[in-house]
């Protein structure tokens, strides 16, 4: 266990080093979180200026939930995209072969292959607009709300990540499929929005197939003090699980995996 | 270089973008299938409109704007820019330099030959949008719908245009998806394609109207989709062709400029 934490804390490293290489490109990030923000706030500003509650959310708690997709976003952009984008070149090019003959998990060393690690100002983003949304509410919240909100966040982080362990393993199958990142950032998207505003079945699909609910709604249901306990633990629940299958699909792809090269 | 010579290679180009889209099939339904915002969109905004019309706009107002929107967004997208970008970063470019065709022609064929595959991918969508909102939110005057082709292929050329000269970028910088980032932002705020432009906040909304991005994706959709009048629908086909002459200007100029500094890389 602490061999792997020394590989991620080493890749994490080389990656602020290669990151720190292009110092300009840190003013650039910065500028670029805060535009994004603004962007990602746009639409929800445009829909209260017209209507003072949607779906039982109002102006502050929908705001909760954008900080919650920011925040995933940043991980999956600071993190796992990255990474992702590495092993599907790593697959078509052939040198996968190296990291198989790695004497570590081959899924660890492709989930932490390359960070990005400018990526830690949409995280503050992130959480400054939960703040400034709280100021709006007027009380902070309760210390076991805070808590589970955090858990909910690990939770809804892990269910983003298995969704593209799944496609990773895709790969395996179909090469050429480096712009399903494209798809699934697209569906991502629709996480800024709480689930709730959705009628029929476009809520069906964002809570269980392709479970973006997970990663920001329910969370954000739980710092406001909104979830119930059952709740709460199926969505714990649901994304182990998806944790669980993600790793069966992996393990079994990787056996499929027919070198590109020599 | 002559004109004739182009010409003549045309149909084979035709030809090549075809194969190549058959060949690329599931990459490219993927890509398809990445333009799903105008639907999220539509699902949130006929929701929000089912307890009363939403600043002017109705369910059936909305549903025609998005669905619009994914047509026009399907039949004009582009990828030009990914595709200069590699070919500079992989050094495939110094290839297709040598050839005695000018690239702006090669990779608008070959996009040209993938819009039939898109429309097939559209239609039924049109089909829909005619059956469930009906006519009520749709433009019914002949001159409108006379120059909704136009328009679309005006908005398909400034698109390439723009996309083309952000590819050349990459000639002088190294970090052309930064770029592409920052454009798809501001694109998707002042085209129209995220919320309508009319419902943007004021001083947003007149940034938009001096912008290429409206002539790119909201033109068509207003001729489908809003009642204007003879003078106004004639300044927008006006305000396109104006904008599809200053970016292919622009896009080869940065071209031309950056092909003479370019290393090739690689091999």
């Amino acid at each position: 266990m602490t061999r792997y934490l020394r590989l991620f804390v080493v890749q994490m490293r080389i990656s602020v080093a290669a990151g720190m290489a292009y110092r300009a490109d840190f003013l650039l990030e910065g500028v670029m979180a805060i535009a994004w923000m603004a962007l990602t706030l746009l639409p929800l500003f445009v829909l209260y200026s017209g209507r003072k509650d949607v779906a039982g959310w109002d102006a502050p708690s929908a705001m909760i939930v954008i900080g919650y997709f920011l925040a995933v976003r940043a991980v999956l952009e600071g993190v796992v995209s990255p990474s992702f984008v590495d092993l599907v070149e790593r697959i078509r090019s052939g040198a996968f072969d190296y990291v198989l003959l790695k004497p570590v998990d081959a899924q660890a060393i492709v989930s932490a292959s390359r960070f990005e690690p400018w990526k830690i100002f949409d995280l503050i983003g992130a959480v400054v607009l939960v703040i400034y949304a709280f100021t709006k509410i007027g009380h902070p919240p309760a210390l076991a709300d805070l808590g589970l909100g955090l858990v909910l966040f690990v939770a809804g982080v892990l269910a983003m990540y298995s969704l593209w362990i799944l496609c990773a393993a895709a790969s395996f199958w179909v090469v050429r499929l480096d712009n399903l990142t494209y798809l699934l950032g697209a569906i991502f998207d629709t996480a800024r929005w709480p689930v709730q505003v959705f009628r029929g079945l476009w809520r069906f699909v964002f809570t269980f197939v392709i479970p973006v609910a997970v990663m920001t709604t329910f969370p954000a249901m739980a710092l406001l003090g909104r979830l119930d306990a059952a709740t709460a633990l199926a969505v714990i629940g649901g994304s182990l699980g998806l944790l669980v299958v993600s790793r069966l699909v992996w393990r079994t792809a990787i056996r499929s995996y027919t070198s590109a090269s020599s | 270089m002559s004109a004739t010579r182009t010409l003549r290679a045309l149909p084979t180009l035709l030809r090549v973008g075809v194969a190549e889209t058959v060949a690329y099939r599931a990459e490219f339904l993927v890509w398809i299938l990445t333009t799903t915002l105008p639907l999220v969109m539509l699902g949130l905004w006929t929701s929000v409109a089912q307890d009363g019309e939403f600043k002017g706009y109705s369910s059936a107002a909305f549903v025609a704007y998005y669905l619009a929107n994914l047509i026009v967004r399907n039949l004009t997208g582009s990828w030009v820019a990914w595709q200069i970008s590699e070919e500079i970063r992989l050094g495939a470019m110094s290839m297709r330099l040598l050839r005695p065709l000018h690239p702006y022609v090669a990779f608008a064929a070959s996009h040209l030959a993938a819009v039939p595959f898109r429309s097939v991918v559209v239609l039924p969508v049109a089909v829909v949008l005619l059956v469930s909102s009906g006519a009520s939110a749709l433009t019914t005057e002949p001159l409108q719908l006379a120059l909704i082709v136009p328009s679309l292929v005006l908005a398909w050329i400034i698109t390439f245009n723009v996309m083309f000269m952000i590819g050349s970028l990459g000639f002088y910088v190294t970090k052309t998806m930064a770029l592409l980032n920052l454009y798809f932002g501001l694109f998707s705020l002042l085209s129209g394609y995220l919320l309508p432009i009319p419902l943007l906040p004021v001083q947003i909304r007149w940034f938009a109207e001096w912008m290429p991005f409206r002539y790119m994706l909201s033109a068509p959709i207003e001729l489908m989709t809003v009642k204007l009048d003879a003078a106004a629908a004639a300044w927008i086909l006006v305000a396109q062709s104006g904008w599809a002459i200053a970016t292919l200007v622009l896009a080869l100029v940065v071209w031309n400029r950056g092909v003479k500094r370019f290393e090739a890389v690689g091999g």
